[in-house]
């Protein structure tokens, strides 16, 4: 037969090397990263995807969260937000060992000698001469402050990520909630935000802390979690149901209730998870202003309770002595800053990665 | 409008109400009392304060009784503490030194903010911007407390130009730190909001209209863009008086300033309710009215919102 007589079309081998897309020019040799402009080369991944799914290829779909995080890497600052907070992290969770071992101080150790019980300047040792043993000097009672400052990391970060979580735990749900159910439900649960919005909340905090004041510590710090949750979770539940407002109506949600799921289950299941970039962006955005009430709390005397320390309390303690012994503000306060300074950064570089179109050029 | 209006404010009322309901009943949800010291009072003392302050009648009658004094006569009662003195007075007292040190903050964090965030968004991508958003961040993140110690310690301990702390009057060289320190945050705030709505109206077409007849470019950017280019300052005047709130409270505390958020301060610690109760008031009333007038003077600014 005729058929026979022709040769099998060969299967193509896999392309090796990128061949110019027709109706593009290549990019010259040393050309620079910035220069290329955003959408050219998305515009030749598509294509070049296409072609690769005509050739019978199995293709690799760039999915939301890839995408998202290649356009976070483009952004020098969010890049460094994102380091110098890893870097911050982990030292406040190794850094007290690691000093413990180099040195023997823990971060509450008070010398035995009574003439060391004194603020030593960083870098010097008691005698004046220069010394790698305190890199931010010592306190009052002869404290090692980068000890302490790194402990006190720990309790300002844990504020800060847990009452987000609070503070997402709520607002999520009350603005889902709100978001899915709609109509009158929907509007009396907003109103009640707005009024919540418009009231003096930090103020009504000081008044909760202030009269519960807690004996321990460790009271105090469940009582500033709840408290800094409680009233961080207006703008999330605000977000969130403007969200589920424009997803309830898509067929997956009609397809879920049409297999007979329950409506808790929607929301929770279904709906909720494609909330999640928004909300991921506001709760990294939420972390340092948390922590920076949590600061103005302990500044004020109604945050963390000592023996525990944050770095608002240790800023604070700085401010008795700072004409004399300046490093016991400036190295809590300093670090503090930097962290907060990234987590802002951080966010910002998600929020542009994440949902372009929030995006403030 | 004027619908809209009367409307905001028939919710004000009974929101200022629950306010005052709330911060009563944590006061005296909260363990202990005002009189509780270190030493236990004798009992027949104790029983004189109960009657006196009327905390032996039932508490749905003494929360009846300061409602209605409130309600009737916008009376506070006396303070537990300053003993002698209203709360009324202390308040008419340390309004001026907040609002004086407040109202001059938020000038020149206008004046700043304006202008840096003006010049960023109109050279965008230039190392103005940059520099200017990087400093803008920085104003964010360094907390105030932190930042009024350091130009204290600049200003006042090291170059001996300014004084460190006291209230001192309205026009005095005292006010110069207080006012830097609460200003900052806010400058910072102001600048990127500017920046970012000036941006994105840059790019609208009435702007482009705008610079093809012909206008010049100050004009361009003085008559049509910054109108428009402002609303995100405009709507952040609600959450800035918030701030504000709490800055007066820190800034007061360190630079000594005898006003309201020292005394809302003192009165916490103290456990003096009236005074508490008071002070709360009265700021969310402030808080709620300005929300107002915002939400009116944004109507007024931008024809398209309409309520």
């Amino acid at each position: 037969m005729n058929d026979d007589d022709r040769p099998l079309p060969e299967p193509q081998p896999p392309k090796v090397e990128p061949t110019p897309i027709p109706g593009t020019i290549p990019p010259p040799v040393g050309m620079l990263d910035r220069d290329v402009i955003h959408t050219a080369p998305e515009a030749a991944i598509g294509e070049a995807d296409l072609r690769a799914a005509e050739a019978g290829e199995i293709v690799q779909g760039t999915s939301l969260w890839k995408d998202a995080w290649q356009r976070l890497l483009k952004n020098k600052l969010a890049v460094f937000g994102m380091i110098v907070v890893a870097i911050i992290s982990v030292a406040t969770l190794v850094g007290p060992f690691i000093i413990k071992w180099a040195t023997g101080l823990t971060p509450d150790y008070i010398p035995t000698d009574a003439a060391l019980i004194k603020s030593i300047p960083p870098f010097t040792a008691p005698d004046g001469s220069f010394s790698w043993t305190h890199p931010m000097g010592t306190d009052n009672q002869g404290r090692d402050i980068l000890a302490r400052v790194l402990q006190g990391g720990q309790i300002s970060l844990m504020v800060g990520i847990i009452s987000t979580l609070v503070s997402l735990l709520i607002g999520v749900s009350y603005g889902a909630t709100a978001g899915y159910l709609g109509g009158r439900i929907d509007n009396l649960m907003m109103r009640l935000v707005d009024v919540l919005y418009s009231l003096p909340y930090i103020i009504i905090v000081i008044v909760l802390l202030s009269m519960f004041r807690s004996q321990t510590a460790r009271g105090q710090l469940l009582l500033l979690f709840a408290a800094l949750g409680s009233v961080s979770w207006l703008t999330m539940a605000r977000i969130v149901r403007g969200q589920v407002l424009s997803l309830k109506n898509q067929e997956f949600v009609l397809a879920a209730r049409a297999t007979g799921v329950s409506t808790p289950r929607i929301i929770f299941r279904h709906i909720v998870p494609n909330t999640l970039g928004p909300v991921i962006v506001y709760a990294t955005l939420t972390v340092p202003t948390v922590m920076l009430t949590e600061a103005f709390l302990s500044f004020l005397g109604f945050g963390v309770q000592p023996p525990m320390a944050s770095w608002g309390s240790l800023a604070t303690d700085g401010i008795q002595n700072i004409a004399i012994f300046p490093w016991q503000l400036i190295f809590p306060g300093v670090t503090m800053a930097l962290t907060l300074f990234s987590l802002n950064f951080l966010g910002d570089g998600l929020r542009d990665a994440l949902d372009p179109q929030m995006r403030k050029f | 409008m004027p619908l809209f209006i009367l409307r905001r404010l028939l919710i004000t009322i009974p929101t200022i109400l629950v306010v005052i309901t709330i911060t009563w009943g944590l006061i005296r949800l909260a363990p202990g009392n005002f009189y509780t010291g270190e030493k236990r009072l004798p009992e027949a003392i104790e029983q004189n304060i109960r009657e006196k302050y009327g905390l032996d009648k039932p508490w749905y009658e003494q929360y009846r009784r300061t409602m209605w004094s409130i309600v009737r006569h916008l009376d506070f009662g006396t303070s537990l503490k300053y003993e002698g003195q209203s709360v009324n007075t202390i308040i008419a007292r340390s309004l001026p030194v907040s609002a004086t040190v407040g109202i001059l903050a938020y000038l020149l964090a206008l004046i700043v903010g304006i202008v840096v965030g003006s010049i960023a968004a109109l050279k965008q991508n230039s190392k103005w911007d940059y520099a200017s958003m990087a400093l803008a961040m920085l104003g964010i993140s360094v907390p105030n407390f932190v930042l009024g110690p350091i130009l204290v310690l600049i200003f006042s301990l090291t170059l001996y130009w300014l004084p460190p702390s006291r209230w001192n009057g309205f026009p005095s060289w005292n006010l110069v730190l207080p006012v830097l320190t609460l200003s900052g945050i806010y400058m910072a705030y102001i600048a990127r909001l500017t920046r970012a709505g000036m941006l994105e109206v840059l790019r609208s077409d009435y702007i482009r209209t705008a610079r093809a007849k012909g206008l010049s470019e100050r004009d361009v950017v003085v008559k049509h863009a910054l109108r428009g280019g402002l609303m995100p300052v405009v709507s952040f005047t609600g959450p800035a008086l918030a701030f504000l709130l709490t800055g007066t409270v820190v800034v007061e505390r360190i630079f000594a300033l005898p006003g309201l958020g020292n005394y809302f301060i003192q009165a916490s610690l103290n456990r003096d309710e009236p005074l508490i109760i008071g002070i709360v008031a009265f700021i969310a009333i402030t808080l709620l009215l300005m929300n107002l007038l915002v939400d009116i003077a944004y109507a007024y600014l931008d024809p398209r919102v309409r309520y």
